[in-house]
């Protein structure tokens, strides 16, 4: 008895796993991973009716009474049912699910998202059309009801771009640029992730995607332009980043760091997770990435700084999390 | 007429070389499916609209493998000769030769069509 509901104690606790609206291919906010899913329920109920089917003629085979059916009618009955039926099935499905590999049709002046992954996070860049370019890392917005094209390309190793309730995933290979073409259905705060194994902290490099209202994106984005704005009283943090050699790796727009190693940290106290989808952005945490990146990720290419006091890492973590 | 073609149809007997024209040519054109997208996307940048070429090479191979098919199942069916038809016997083996035939230009008319669906569904070379 105890057995039996430890078991199905189990099985609820993974069941568990349907509650996620971040990161599901089900819980869809775009047009294709639309596709993909109601793809996905007909396939499903077609093969509960074939192998229901199956299931039912393999019943009725044991139980038939011997020289119920003769070779030839045998053999027919193999021609249809395994041979002419899985082709007419097979082939409806394949005429069925083509249209559905068509990509979107993309225009010149639709939103372009350059993606570059690099170990173990995400450089982006917006070109919107007529616009510069603008520079950013880790978190990807994107406008409700407009048609964005992502032009994916790696820095290092092969990576994979992957927001499951947008669309489907696609490679990052170094060298070459893919493109995926979505659109947005729904407003909300999703999540995407590298699919395609790339080091030590592959399962830790993820961002946060957030669908906005047209209007909403195109005010984030103007505002995202503006040189970072750190609050009054962390002039010490903004020293102390200088001192220790920050702006060699990492930029933030107005100022001189312009390191383009790492992220760019120009508006990061605005994004929602920190060390690409890692943790939550606090200032513990900031601390603690600042002082000892490898523990939090490791294999990441920012060392740790165990010279750094705990004051100065606190000065800078505040200095960081007020540029929004 | 239809004696002439049956004449001509016994004279065609199936060996093994007619046993492999069924798969190579879908061979042949599962090649020619893949040089006709990759040429067309490196010296145009897009599938054409009206795929004549396509059609034609997709046409032209469903029915030299429909002919081979046709000629087989004709050789295979010796009217009278009730089964088995497992002995070492010129006529045993030509039927064995004609009936496989048949079934591998089966696989590959279903085989052509599968390769040809996607290339005709698809636009674009990403």
């Amino acid at each position: 008895m105890r057995r039996i509901r430890s078991s199905v104690g189990a099985a609820a606790l993974l069941s568990l796993g349907a509650c996620n609206r971040h990161q599901s291919a089900l819980s869809v906010f775009g047009e294709e991973a639309a596709t993909v899913r109601h793809l996905t329920i007909v396939m499903l109920i077609g093969a509960v009716i074939i192998a229901a089917g199956v299931a039912g003629l393999m019943i009725a085979a044991v139980r038939a009474p011997e020289g119920r059916l003769t070779l030839s009618g045998g053999m027919r009955m193999v021609g249809w049912l395994g041979g002419v039926l899985p082709v007419v099935v097979l082939l409806a499905l394949l005429l069925y699910s083509l249209p559905s590999m068509r990509p979107l049709p993309v225009g010149a002046n639709d939103l372009r998202i350059a993606v570059q992954g690099e170990q173990f996070w995400w450089r982006v860049r917006y070109q919107p059309p007529g616009s510069p370019p603008l520079l950013t890392a880790n978190e990807i917005r994107i406008p409700v009801g407009r048609t964005v094209q992502f032009d994916l390309t790696a820095g290092d190793v092969i990576h994979s771009f992957w927001i499951p309730g947008l669309a489907g995933k696609m490679d990052m290979i170094p060298g070459r640029t893919n493109r995926l073409v979505v659109r947005a259905t729904k407003v909300g705060v999703f999540r995407g992730v590298c699919t395609e194994f790339c080091g030590l902290s592959h399962a830790l490099m993820a961002f946060d995607v957030v669908a906005m209202e047209p209007a909403a994106f195109d005010a984030w984005l103007a505002n995202e332009r503006r040189p970072a704005a750190p609050a009054a009283g962390t002039a010490p943090g903004a020293q102390a980043f200088a001192a220790n050699g920050c702006a060699g790796c990492h930029a933030i727009a107005g100022t001189p760091a312009a390191g383009l190693i790492g992220p760019d940290l120009t508006h990061i106290g605005s994004r929602a997770s920190l060390g690409a989808g890692t943790t939550r952005m606090t200032r513990e945490a900031l601390v603690r990435f600042i002082k000892d990146a490898p523990s939090v990720k490791p294999g990441a290419r920012m060392p740790a700084y165990p010279q750094l006091s705990r004051e100065d890492a606190q000065a800078i973590a505040a200095y960081l999390e007020s540029l929004k | 007429m239809k004696r002439g073609f049956h004449g001509m149809v016994a004279r065609l007997k199936v060996t093994l070389w007619s046993l492999i024209v069924p798969p190579t040519v879908w061979a042949v054109h599962f090649l020619f499916s893949y040089l006709w997208a990759a040429i067309h996307c490196a010296k145009v940048g897009g599938f054409p609209r009206l795929p004549i070429l396509y059609a034609v090479g997709t046409v032209a191979a469903l029915a030299i493998i429909l002919a081979a098919g046709i000629v087989a199942h004709l050789q295979s069916r010796v009217p009278g000769d009730p089964a088995p038809h497992e002995e070492s016997t010129d006529s045993d083996r030509i039927r064995f030769l004609a009936f496989s035939t048949v079934l591998l230009a089966a696989l590959s008319f279903v085989g052509v069509v599968f390769t040809a669906a996607p290339v005709l569904f698809l636009t674009d070379c990403r």
